[in-house]
């Protein structure tokens, strides 16, 4: 990392482990990475911290067939995912201990790069830019000729909506937004208990892709700067519409994955949800009584000759700098999300959707999600809007913003305000972060 | 020349007019703390029947039906539990119960001896030692975890069983509460006595201030068992493998799956629901120590 963006980046980092964790004094650790000189040679045994289910099985036909050829051998190490991981790997950083591969989400990728947690891999990795969509792949490079990751399971957006109450109702499926504010409001004509569906403030990753699909940049950089674009004219055009809806009363304003939700979705109060396309295993849990009723379409378009989608979660496979076998924890990182064989065992173990694009028509995908086994073209579908994915733009902050989602916009929703100003919070407090943790933000 | 004796007598000459006054005001004047202690413990028990109650519904029925309506699905909700990679759950059960256990023994045997040393001898530096001990009382154990995995990362000692023991066994509280005890319950007469007698300061304290603090001892082991069974920020740091996980941290995973796999609410909760019942049958055992307390108070002067 030679250019002083980076270094930048790394003093930001020593800073801010040092205020998530509480411990002024640890800012002193500095963390001297030990080039890439090791010995590459002999068997090398690697942890893993990932938190994928069933992801012990897929190491083990590693471990049993090429590992066990090249000597490299894996362990698995379950971990709870989320950004207390993200702590861990940093503090774990700090003492040099952290594994040797971790699985990190593709918004924390920057703040683990900025912490110099994360060793570039390009050397060790030729081949695997091909097998991904460029929106994707970009993802882990941050812009710059490195790579940091393996891009592991996605989560493009989609509109989920009930096949069954649409039909009763006389709605057609929206495909763009004009059209999904106009079904808002007629099924509210029709049936004023229920709700098209809800803005909820409590995961700030479904505002990020909705802003992502419209073509926000929230991190860029010019120069040796960062600048922050979370009030650019498309996030505006987002929040005026989700807070126009919502004022006006006819979506709902509750937020999701809570037990209300649950029921308004397995009751029918709810008849639609925009998500991603892991929401069948969501909706498994939330409303049992609904199987087989739903189906899925593109997420609506801002504009007709549109045909874009944001992504909504989505992680990747990482080599740390702690690691001395560095190029054996790539070539693993690459055979695990490259390979046929492990992604169709991680799709089946770990439920997961894969990066690879590949991989997202493989044998692994011919059948629906049991929860949708009416709509039997559903990974053939994914796989299209799959690749619409916008190119995400993500900083080392990401955290400091979704908290000040959580707060501004869930207050907005909550009383039906202004949503223009929740998001101009947002921003003012992102850059206020950035600036305080010692970086450069342009205007 | 026994404290702890008139400490007792105090608060009980200090009802005396209470009861004196006949039962109609008693009985009034007694409404208003029964009826807050109600509350309290019906704050206390409500989450705790939720957990029980929601730990006998199925997945279906967890979020669709009334809260406090039992529901149908507590054997499959064990046997899943049970399952769950190969019974992972009993493990992280047998390790929450060694991190506990072992490292509640050996805080409290620290504790004694150096609750006792602080109490009974007089050295210079005493009351610094006592000093520094009262300021690890007020910081909170999340503080310290971070710098104690830092070093025992030194050690090349993180990701192990020693690793969350150590850093319990010293426990300011525990040392805090021994020496107050000593100091009430170990009369320096007594020590006096075996010293005339010629036993050796070791047999002293374990033949004769040993027995007569074992009540406070045991209100130091339930306090660092129930800290340690509860804990979660220092297994959080120091352990990535999750066959060393207590129960709080295997639970933990249990719910963050990452975003495509739902969270296995009916497994926690279940989970959680076992989880609770050793502490209430520790409670229930140990329970009759305290009893003690009234017998060994009853030193004769």
């Amino acid at each position: 990392m030679p250019d002083t963006k980076h270094s930048r980046l790394r003093r930001w980092g020593a800073t801010t482990v040092a205020a998530v964790l509480g411990a002024t004094t640890l800012a002193a650790c500095g963390s001297e990475d030990a080039k890439d000189s090791q010995a590459e040679s002999g068997p090398a045994s690697l942890t893993y911290w990932t938190w994928a289910p069933g992801m012990d099985k897929v190491v083990d036909l590693w471990n049993k067939g090429p590992g066990k050829e090249q000597q490299i051998t894996v362990t698995v190490k379950k971990q709870a995912s989320g950004d207390t991981l993200v702590t861990k790997i940093l503090t774990a950083h700090k003492a040099h201990k952290a594994p040797d591969l971790v699985q990190a989400e593709y918004q924390t990728l920057p703040t683990l790069v900025s912490n110099d947690a994360l060793a570039d891999i390009s050397g060790d990795v030729d081949g695997a830019k091909s097998k991904f969509a460029d929106g994707v792949w970009q993802q882990t490079t941050l812009g710059s000729d490195a790579v940091y990751a393996i891009p592991q399971d996605i989560g493009p957006m989609m509109f989920y909506y009930r096949e069954d109450l649409f039909k009763k109702y006389g709605l057609t499926v929206p495909t763009t937004w004009e059209q999904f504010a106009e079904t808002a409001r007629a099924l509210k004509k029709k049936a004023p208990d229920k709700a098209l569906t809800t803005f909820s403030a409590n995961d700030s990753g479904l505002f990020a892709g909705l802003a992502q699909q419209a073509g926000a940049k929230w991190w860029t950089t010019s120069g040796d700067k960062w600048k922050v674009g979370i009030d650019d004219a498309a996030t505006r055009k987002v929040a005026d519409f989700w807070g126009g809806l919502v004022k006006e009363g006819v979506i709902d304003n509750q937020p999701m994955y809570q037990p209300a939700w649950n029921k308004a979705l397995n009751t029918g109060k709810q008849i639609a949800w925009v998500s991603a396309v892991w929401a069948p295993g969501t909706l498994t849990t939330a409303a049992p009584d609904t199987k087989g009723k739903w189906a899925m379409a593109p997420l609506p378009q801002w504009s007709d000759s549109d045909d874009v989608t944001g992504s909504w979660g989505g992680s990747s496979t990482a080599v740390t700098t702690d690691s001395k076998h560095r190029a054996a924890a790539a070539k693993f990182a690459a055979w695990l999300n490259t390979d046929p064989k492990a992604v169709a065992a991680m799709a089946k173990e770990g439920g997961i959707y894969p990066a690879s694009t590949s991989a997202q028509l493989s044998d692994a995908f011919t059948q629906p999600p049991a929860f949708f086994s009416n709509q039997p073209d559903f990974y053939t579908k994914a796989s299209q809007i799959a690749k619409t994915t916008a190119p995400s733009a993500w900083g080392p902050n990401v955290n400091v913003a979704y908290t000040s989602f959580n707060d501004a916009f869930g207050a907005a929703a909550k009383n039906k305000s202004d949503f223009g100003a929740a998001l101009t919070r947002m921003q003012d407090t992102t850059v206020a972060d950035l600036k305080k943790q010692g970086f450069g933000v342009a205007q | 020349m026994s404290s702890l004796a008139v400490r007792k007598a105090a608060p009980a000459a200090g009802t005396t007019p209470g009861t004196a006054q006949g039962p109609p005001l008693r009985r009034r004047i007694a409404l208003v703390p029964t009826l807050t202690l109600l509350l309290g413990a019906l704050y206390c028990l409500l989450p705790v029947a939720w957990v029980v109650i929601a730990s006998t519904k199925s997945g279906r029925e967890l979020f669709s039906t009334f809260t406090f309506l039992p529901g149908t699905g507590f054997t499959q909700n064990l046997r899943d539990l049970d399952a769950y990679r190969d019974g992972i759950y009993w493990k992280w059960m047998g390790n929450s119960a060694l991190y506990a256990g072992l490292g509640a023994l050996l805080s409290t045997a620290v504790s004694a001896l150096s609750g006792y040393g602080l109490a009974i001898y007089r050295f210079r530096g005493r009351e610094t030692v006592f000093g520094v001990l009262m300021a690890g009382v007020l910081m909170p154990p999340v503080i310290l975890a971070i710098p104690q995995y830092l070093l025992l990362a030194k050690a090349d000692l993180t990701d192990s069983y020693a690793s969350v023991l150590l850093p319990l066994v010293l426990s300011p509280y525990g040392i805090y509460l021994a020496r107050i005890y000593a100091t009430a319950a170990v009369p320096g007469d007594v020590v006096e006595a075996g010293r005339m007698d010629g036993a050796s300061e070791w047999r002293i304290f374990t033949r004769v201030a040993l027995p007569m603090m074992v009540p406070g001892l045991v209100t130091v082991f339930l306090f660092q068992f129930v800290a340690v069974w509860n804990n979660f920020l220092l297994p959080y740091i120091m352990l990535s493998d999750d066959e060393k996980f207590p129960i709080t941290l295997g639970l933990f995973t249990l719910l963050e799956q990452g975003s495509n796999t739902p969270a296995l609410y009916t497994l926690v909760i279940t989970g959680a629901m076992l989880a609770v019942i050793p502490l209430i049958a520790l409670f229930l055992i140990i329970q009759r120590f305290w009893s003690l307390d009234l017998l060994s108070g009853a030193v004769k002067s």
